[in-house]
């Protein structure tokens, strides 16, 4: 049987090179791109009549939107309106990565890669810090400096801050990335304890149905998770605390 | 003792990341259920915190496995 780990595995499937980089067309592109157009068919499809009273397709396209516009200005308010369209295709992007990963057989998650989740990560830590320092200048630099502290503390303090806001990045990708590769490969180590234990394995298999269903939930919650600490991260760059 | 053997027994001691992981998803939900009955009202709203607080408290616990596949496989 193959590894647990085996599914996470890179393929390429049109070898393409450029320079010395290798930037061939995997199955990690294609899930990529299908991601994309299962959204763009999800989104237009479902808006394409528009009706006064929404049909049941519309309704979750609305329920989307709806839920990720409150999102944004339930925790970075009403500047933050501006940045939604970034917000909500970072939130539909894994959404769907998350949930096409779940497919049996022909699915790959494409969040389960740290260089797919940095990406994304890092895109978001400089682009906050760089709104930040483009609406304060540099009294942007008094996030790191808590209120009301003692003095004696703040090089500490300072030191400290510095350290967590620039563990962001990390932990933000570390999440999604860790999430999804121990989900995954635990649905498959479960796998293989129903093909081992033979007639008894009914009992793996019906735990593997409740973690199927848990990983769905996962899948959801880490989208969400992602988008709501990028949107904290705007309300520190916006508001400064 | 040998690398292999060492690095095992690491992967195995990285996995302990879990005890605070648990300690921390069983105080989320059990703070949250004594919330929600004390104010049933605010059960919902509520709810979505839980969930964050949830995701949050689990994701402390897989690092410690990035760290023992890392171990294992780096």
């Amino acid at each position: 049987m193959a590894s647990p780990l085996a599914q996470f595995e890179i393929k390429t499937l049109i070898p393409l090179q450029l320079g010395e980089y290798d930037i061939s067309f995997t199955n990690s592109s294609l899930f990529m791109g299908l991601t994309v157009i299962a959204i763009m068919i999800f989104m237009i499809g479902g808006m394409r009549k528009s009706a006064m009273v929404p049909g049941r397709w519309q309704l979750s396209v609305e329920m989307c939107y709806e839920f990720v516009a409150n999102m944004l200005q339930d925790a970075a308010g009403r500047e933050a309106r501006k940045y939604f369209p970034f917000i909500f295709t970072l939130f539909m992007f894994i959404l769907f990565a998350n949930l096409m990963g779940m497919i049996p057989y022909l699915g790959f998650t494409v969040t389960s890669h740290i260089a797919v989740t940095f990406a994304m990560a890092g895109f978001v830590f400089v682009g906050v810090t760089l709104i930040g320092l483009a609406k304060h200048g540099f009294k942007f630099f008094k996030l790191f400096v808590p209120e009301g502290a003692p003095l004696a503390l703040m090089p500490l303090l300072v030191v400290i801050e510095l350290v967590s806001y620039l563990s962001r990045p990390i932990s933000l990708s570390v999440r999604l990335f860790a999430n999804m590769v121990a989900g995954h490969t635990m649905l498959k180590v479960f796998g293989g304890f129903v093909v081992a234990l033979g007639v008894l394995g009914v009992v793996p298999f019906v735990f593997i149905v409740a973690l199927t269903g848990l990983e769905l939930l996962v899948a959801c919650l880490q989208a969400y998770v992602f988008a709501i600490l990028t949107c904290m991260y705007l309300n520190d760059a916006l508001h400064l605390h | 003792m040998e690398v292999e053997a060492a690095k095992m027994i690491g992967a195995g001691l990285a996995c302990s990341a879990l005890i605070g992981a648990g300690i921390g998803i069983g105080n989320i939900f059990g703070s949250y259920v004594s919330a929600a009955i004390r104010n049933p009202a605010a059960a919902g709203p509520v709810f979505g915190r839980a969930m964050l607080g949830f995701a949050l408290a689990e994701a402390t616990g897989l690092f410690g496995l990035v760290i023992a596949f890392i171990i294992l496989f780096g």
